[in-house]
């Protein structure tokens, strides 16, 4: 499909399927992917409600395990990893991005942009130093001690981007980012994505919006667990 | 990667910020964290103050018996029960029943480790200063009885060997009746009167301390004991017997009533503790076989105080259940707070696992906030647990005892009853599955 580019791929995909069990059927969200992914790649994936791009990128971030096939993370056959492994994976290579934001309500800005590198071990003072760094960038340099609840939608997925990058992942997902946001904000968040894969991080955004096949490098369509079109934009580096 | 943040698993860094999270988690819900400790709050105080209060009643009743005479054996005479429809069968005029002097000399010359018998006999009657008076009763005894008996003469004298041979008008007046027979003046050598007989004070001695207790325990011990039972006068035994006879007239309730009692009260005094136990045994046979109605009883204050630390034991295994059934109790409702503290934070919990929290690390997390929750309570606990007994001491003027280790085992149980109980919600909380948890609304 594409020319294969120099680097070893970050992400590869070999034959993967999941199954669900649904009562006596059972539902195939995926079937026979295979997909590599290699650094720097600034993917969309779209696809109808219920093709399986949320399936695709819950086994992607180490969330899920495929029912059949394999998964290499860096090299590292990760469907063959134990639920700490995964969590190591997880907190070490992987950066999230919710539609909901999902931020820890108790904690503010600061302390949520902090999570990941608790879980690593990172020192307090560290961690603080990362933290404070990130907020700023994404521009939330004043609202440190805010709590999410105080915060506008598009502040509190600036805060997420913020908390996806402490821990200076591998590879960003992001599973409809901007569904929750206004155009503006939406706007204003994609722009850090453009800038984060400027930068060189790898970015998977799953979207409905046709216009991100657009801005992104490549577009993948899955169509009943299946994937219909891979397309690198003509003009694109790699 | 993987073994260097095995470093940081149990490292004190995690422990401090996985407290201040916890308490950052229980402060979201200030008043639902509250009630959820009080469970253990009042789990912990009662256990406290129950102990307090126990040990106190215990080391009470254990001090009036020792100054009983752990050594002694106490014989009365009393009434026998059926020795009433018996006398009126006879139509005796005189009441005749009791201890007798044979008694005393068979439990001498056959008892081993006998040391002394303190004998006394009693007269109940109206005791008169001037124009004071109260019915309180009279003993006639033997020059040793304060000693044996572990009662301080607090003021003159008591009457000697000498005053006995001399049938010497003499008396002792307990702390109370000098009380109430001299409000104001001083009784030492002011005289008193019974029926047409003087009695020249000469000493006051401390109220019997088991006036109060043989009151309750031994409901016959005094056959007609009134609230004052601690009021007693003491004069030498052969005075007694001078003064008002062989058989003693009591006027009751509109009717004369006669008794002949020899002895009223015998005081065994028994010289090792551990033969107390088969001399008691030995003078109950003597006095089964000298007398065919019980007309006396025995005291003996070790039984009693052995009894006392076994009715402690028994207090101890009550309160112990209470203690376990209400922390129990406490644990329940911590437990069950925490169950829905989980499913609340379901979300919470997803989040935390898709940026790299082990199921241990969810563990400990939940594991943390419940024991702090329980420990909490069981610090206010603790700290009501140390006021209440106070308080009680102070309006109830009831002896209450701390141990120090109380307030340790209680604080601990309520630690213990935390990881108990959080031990399930935790472990649910960390066998979610991410993805579902993610998606949880
Ligand atoms: N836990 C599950 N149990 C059973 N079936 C599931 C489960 N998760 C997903 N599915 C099924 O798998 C298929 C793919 O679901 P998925 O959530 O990946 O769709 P999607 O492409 O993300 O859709 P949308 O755009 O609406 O988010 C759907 O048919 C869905 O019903
Ligand atoms: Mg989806």
């Amino acid at each position: 499909m594409n020319s294969p580019p120099s680097s070893e791929p970050v992400i590869e995909l070999r034959g993967v399927e999941k199954h669900y069990q649904m009562g006596d059927t059972l539902v195939k969200a995926l079937h026979g992917v295979d997909l590599k992914i290699f650094p720097g790649d600034y993917i969309s994936i779209l696809g109808p409600s219920g093709c399986g791009k949320s399936t695709m990128l819950n086994i992607l971030g180490c969330l899920d395990q495929p029912s059949i096939g394999q998964y290499f993370l860096d090299g590292l056959d990760v469907s063959k990893l134990s639920d700490d492994d995964l969590s190591q994976v997880r907190g070490k290579k992987l950066g999230f991005i919710f539609q909901s934001y999902n931020l820890i309500q108790q904690l503010t800005v600061v302390e949520n942009i902090e999570v990941p590198l608790y879980y690593q071990g990172v020192s307090e003072k560290e961690s603080r130093e990362i933290a404070v760094d990130l907020a700023t960038r994404v521009g939330l340099g004043k609202r440190l001690d805010h709590r999410p609840t105080e915060l506008s939608g598009g502040q509190q997925q600036r805060v997420a981007i913020a908390r996806a990058l402490s821990n200076d992942p591998s590879v960003i997902l992001a599973d409809e980012a901007t569904g929750n946001l206004d155009s503006k904000s939406g706007g204003d968040i994609l722009e850090i994505f453009d800038h984060l894969n400027a930068e060189g991080k790898t970015l998977i955004l799953i979207t409905h919006d046709e216009g991100m096949s657009q801005r992104t490098s490549r577009t993948i369509r899955l169509k009943d667990g299946e994937i219909a079109s891979d397309k690198r934009r003509e003009g694109t580096a790699q | 990667m993987i073994q260097h943040s095995l470093l940081h698993e149990f490292s004190l860094f995690r422990l401090k910020r996985s407290v201040l999270l916890g308490i950052k988690s229980l402060w979201m819900h200030k008043l639902r964290s509250l009630l959820t400790a009080m469970g253990i709050v009042f789990g912990v105080c009662s256990v406290i103050a129950m102990l307090a209060i126990g040990e106190g009643a215990s080391y009470e009743a254990q001090q009036q018996i020792k100054e009983l005479g752990s050594q002694n054996v106490i014989l009365r005479s009393v009434k026998a029960t059926d020795a009433t429809t018996a006398g009126e069968q006879e139509r005796s005029l005189i009441l005749e029943y009791g201890l007798t002097y044979r008694d005393i000399a068979q439990i001498q010359a056959t008892v081993p480790g006998v040391l002394v018998t303190i004998p006394a006999r009693e007269v109940k009657d109206f005791i008169w200063n001037e124009s004071r008076s109260i019915d309180s009763s009279t003993l006639g005894t033997v020059p040793w009885f304060p000693e044996m008996r572990n009662r301080t003469v607090l003021r003159g004298r008591f009457f000697t060997e000498v005053e006995v041979s001399s049938r010497a008008p003499v008396c002792v007046l307990s702390q109370s009746l000098a009380r109430h027979l001299f409000p104001l003046s001083e009784p030492l050598g002011d005289t008193v009167r019974i029926q047409s007989s003087y009695f020249r004070v000469i000493g006051v001695i401390q109220d019997d301390p088991a006036a109060a207790s043989s009151e309750t325990e031994n409901k016959n011990a005094r056959s007609d004991a009134t609230p004052g039972a601690a009021m007693e006068m003491l004069i030498p035994i052969s005075t007694l017997e001078d003064h008002f006879g062989e058989v003693l007239f009591k006027y009751r309730s509109g009717s004369f009533e006669a008794e002949k009692v020899e002895l009223h009260e015998v005081t065994v005094r028994i010289d090792q503790p551990d033969q107390v136990m088969p001399a008691a045994q030995a003078i109950r046979h003597i006095l089964e076989r000298n007398h065919k109605k019980v007309d006396y009883e025995m005291i003996v204050p070790l039984d009693l105080l052995r009894r006392a630390e076994r009715t402690k034991q028994i207090f101890n295994i009550v309160l112990g259940s209470i203690a376990a059934i209400s922390l129990l109790v406490g644990g329940i409702g911590i437990m069950n707070i925490m169950l829905a503290t989980v499913t609340e934070r379901t979300r919470e919990i997803g989040i935390r696992r898709a940026l790299g929290a082990k199921k241990k690390d969810i563990v400990v997390q939940f594991l943390i906030e419940t024991v702090m929750l329980s420990g909490a309570g069981g610090l206010i606990g603790v700290a009501l647990g140390l006021a209440i007994p106070l308080v009680i001491t102070h309006f109830a003027e009831m002896v209450t005892i701390i141990e120090f280790w109380a307030p340790a085992l209680a604080f601990s149980i309520s630690v213990i009853t935390g990881v108990l109980f959080g031990i399930y919600p935790a472990f649910r909380a960390a066998g979610m599955n991410p993805v579902e948890a993610l998606r949880h609304e």
